[in-house]
């Protein structure tokens, strides 16, 4: 199937179960959004996607296009088309952006092929005005020192310099101000497409407002409690969790 | 084979037209080489140094090479193309000395053989040559350079002149069981600026060596110099390196010293700041692999207020290799508003290098800023979590940070290809470990 399926995952961390028979389907082409309060599990879920080895696998599938990711590499995983845009992203000291993105894209190349450099840093610099990055930042160290909207805007960059078939963005908006949420949003919006598909973390459904989602997903205590249209972020931020808790948690 | 004492004594590395002075220098160094006690386990100055592992009697000085030798690796000795001078020795004995310009010449420039210096200059030699040595262990190792050193160059910048390409010295070692003693001597007057950088290799993998190297370095009042150090000597060479700055009033001096090679390498670097206002960076770099030990001593002392000095050593160590971190800052009593900052950073690779660290502060004034840290630590999970999800493999993230740990000290050295050489350097001793 042409979706990222993640079927009854149960996942726990230092004996502590933190995702409860999760599932979620997301077929190319859409867009979801997945929100819930502090602590439910949406990073955990992120990152055991990624196959961060922290985290304890009990049960359960996660499939790109069919193809079992679970227990792979974090890199074979991100050459299956996973991309994850970190809720904290890290700062790699001595590392420039420019060479990072480089040596992520060489990665990717047959054995034997090299990367243009001309016909790179022409895509580099275009991406980068788009997303309002100062072209120097190419030469900077990846994230370091950088403000909390740069590295955002970076997580950004750098997906779209990757072209994954499955973006999980997770709080992307956090740090970001109200134009660079516009500019940021943008970008999303332009790798929309049939051949994608998002799961889009966040708090708040002002981003939602930019990049408006295809169904959106309430997660509640380590699963998705409820799910609905775009409307439903509205419902949510009027609401807040407490409604979520005495309306879907008794099901649990 | 004779010992390296016994060589010494009966070959004191004198030509019949050595002055007067110099005959006791070397008489001096040659007698505090063959009184003072071989470095002891408990000796603080070798606090954690393997002293068991020091074994200089087995090399001699020997002779100059073939010229299919000297020829090779004059065309080796390419780490800088833009240069304003170049000496080339091995085993001591100069293949090349490619001076400088007649315009530097014209301005009183002078870039020289230690021995061509001694005959046209000697009241300048007798000022400054010999006459510097660290504090910090080693005065037996120097009064063996002393009584044997014949190779080297001697570099002087007068008042104001400025050199803007670097003057490049190689030392080569090539013959089984040499011993060489190699020295450079940097003199720039009042606001005169130069660059030098001094080359360490082995003609193989194989010739066993014993290097004694010195390098003096003399900044009087606002003079500029940058000297850079690239030390990649084969895996069976022991290695002791002895350098010394002096900073005037206001003279701005980096030191830069890549450590790659040697089997066992002691690296003493002693900076004295005697004028206010100096501004002294030392910086290093060290990849240690196998069973290599890395000795360093550093020494920052400040007998002048307002100055800075600023120390950053980084070392990254695999397999069983030893580091040795031991640094001290000596504040005077009337150096206020001194800034004296220390960093001693330790990549472990692998669980089995080990890497030791004293930093030390001696403080004498009150009114000072002084900072010293070492800190020992492994490659950050997240951080290597963080690449691999871009798609970049295991080892090549692995390799993409230790070479961006590198890159804060690579990135000083100023010149981009000499910067690029030295990450080919590493990659070379990397690679075959990590991809
Ligand atoms: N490495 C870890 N060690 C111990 N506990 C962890 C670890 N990672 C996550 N947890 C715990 O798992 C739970 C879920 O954390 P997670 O980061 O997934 O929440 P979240 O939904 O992303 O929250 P937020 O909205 O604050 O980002 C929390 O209780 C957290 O403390
Ligand atoms: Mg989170």
């Amino acid at each position: 199937m042409n979706a990222l399926e993640i079927k009854n995952l149960n996942v726990s961390i230092e004996g502590q179960s933190i995702l409860k028979d999760f599932s979620l389907t997301i077929p190319k082409g859409e867009v979801h959004a997945l929100m819930g309060p502090n602590g439910t599990g949406k990073s955990t879920l992120a990152k055991v996607m990624a196959g961060h080895e922290d985290y304890q696998v009990e049960s359960g599938t996660v499939t790109l296009d069919g193809e079992n990711i679970l227990g792979e590499e974090p890199d074979v995983i991100a050459h299956a088309g996973l991309f994850l845009a970190f809720q904290y992203p890290l700062e790699i000291p001595g590392v420039s952006i420019a060479n990072f993105i480089r040596a992520a894209r060489a990665a990717r190349l047959p054995n034997g092929e090299t990367i243009n450099a001309v016909e790179y840093y022409k895509e580099l610099y275009e991406k980068m005005d788009a997303l309002k990055m100062d072209r120097k930042f190419t030469a900077r160290s990846l994230n370091d020192g950088f403000s909390g909207g740069e590295k955002k805007r970076c997580e950004i960059l750098q997906m779209s310099m990757l072209d994954p078939a499955y973006c999980v963005m997770d709080e992307t908006d956090s740090g970001l101000d109200i134009d660079a949420l516009k500019t940021v949003s943008e970008g999303v919006n332009l790798m929309r497409g049939p051949e994608r598909g998002f799961l889009v973390i966040t708090h708040y459904q002002r981003l939602l407002d930019y990049i408006v989602p295809d169904v959106v997903h309430v997660m509640f205590d380590g699963r998705i409690v409820h799910s609905g249209p775009a409307e439903l972020a509205h419902e949510l931020e009027a609401k807040g969790y407490d409604w979520v808790k005495e309306s879907f948690a008794t099901t649990a | 084979m004779n010992t390296l004492s016994e060589n010494t004594m009966n070959n004191p590395a004198k030509t019949a037209a050595e002055p007067g002075w110099l005959a006791e220098r070397r008489a001096e160094g040659l007698a505090q080489f063959k009184t003072l006690p071989a470095p002891a386990p408990n000796d603080e100055l070798w606090r954690f140094a393997s002293v068991g592992r020091l074994k200089i009697d087995d090399y001699a000085p020997t002779g100059a090479p073939d010229a299919a030798t000297a020829e090779a690796l004059l065309e080796r000795s390419n780490l800088v193309s833009e240069r304003a001078g170049r000496s080339v020795y091995v085993d001591d004995h100069a293949v090349c000395f490619e001076g400088i310009s007649e315009a530097l010449k014209a301005q009183g420039v002078l870039y020289l053989p230690i021995e061509a210096a001694l005959q046209s200059h000697p009241e300048l030699m007798e000022r400054y040559f010999l006459k510097e040595s660290t504090e910090l262990g080693s005065a037996k190792f120097f009064g063996l350079h002393a009584a044997s050193t014949r190779a080297g160059s001697v570099l002087y910048v007068p008042k104001g002149v400025e050199i803007e390409q670097p003057l490049v010295n190689y030392y080569w070692t090539s013959t089984q069981g040499t011993a060489v003693f190699p020295h450079t001597l940097i003199i720039a007057e009042a606001n005169a600026k130069a660059s030098v950088v001094d080359v360490f290799f082995s003609e193989t993998k194989e010739n066993e060596a014993l290097n004694i190297a010195v390098s003096n370095l003399h900044a009087a009042d606002g003079a500029q110099v940058f000297r850079k150090v690239v030390q990649d000597w084969n895996e069976q060479t022991t290695s002791f390196q002895l350098d010394t700055t002096i900073a005037g009033r206001d003279a701005r001096v980096k030191n830069l010293a890549v450590n790659i090679g040697a089997e066992r390498a002691r690296y003493e670097n002693q900076t004295r700041i005697e004028g206010p206002g100096a501004n002294v960076k030392m910086y290093s770099l060290t990849v240690a692999e196998e069973k290599q030990e890395f000795d360093q001593r550093t020494f920052q002392t400040h007998n002048a207020p307002n100055a800075v000095s600023d120390l950053l050593y980084k070392n990254a160590l695999l397999d069983n290799s030893r580091t040795i971190f031991s640094g001290l800052i000596k504040v005077a009593e009337g150096a206020q508003q001194t800034d004296a900052y220390q960093t001693n950073r330790n990549l472990l690779l692998d669980p089995t290098a080990e890497a030791n660290a004293l930093p030390g502060l001696e403080i004498l004034a009150n009114d000072v800023r002084c900072s010293h840290g070492a800190t020992t630590g492994n490659l950050d999970a997240d951080e290597l979590f963080y690449m691999m999800q871009r798609g970049i493999p295991r080892r090549a993230a692995m390799q993409l940070m230790v070479f961006g740990f590198f890159e804060e000290v690579i990135e000083k050295v100023d010149s981009e290809e000499l910067a690029e050489n030295l990450r080919q350097l590493i990659h070379k001793k990397f690679d075959a470990k990590i991809a």
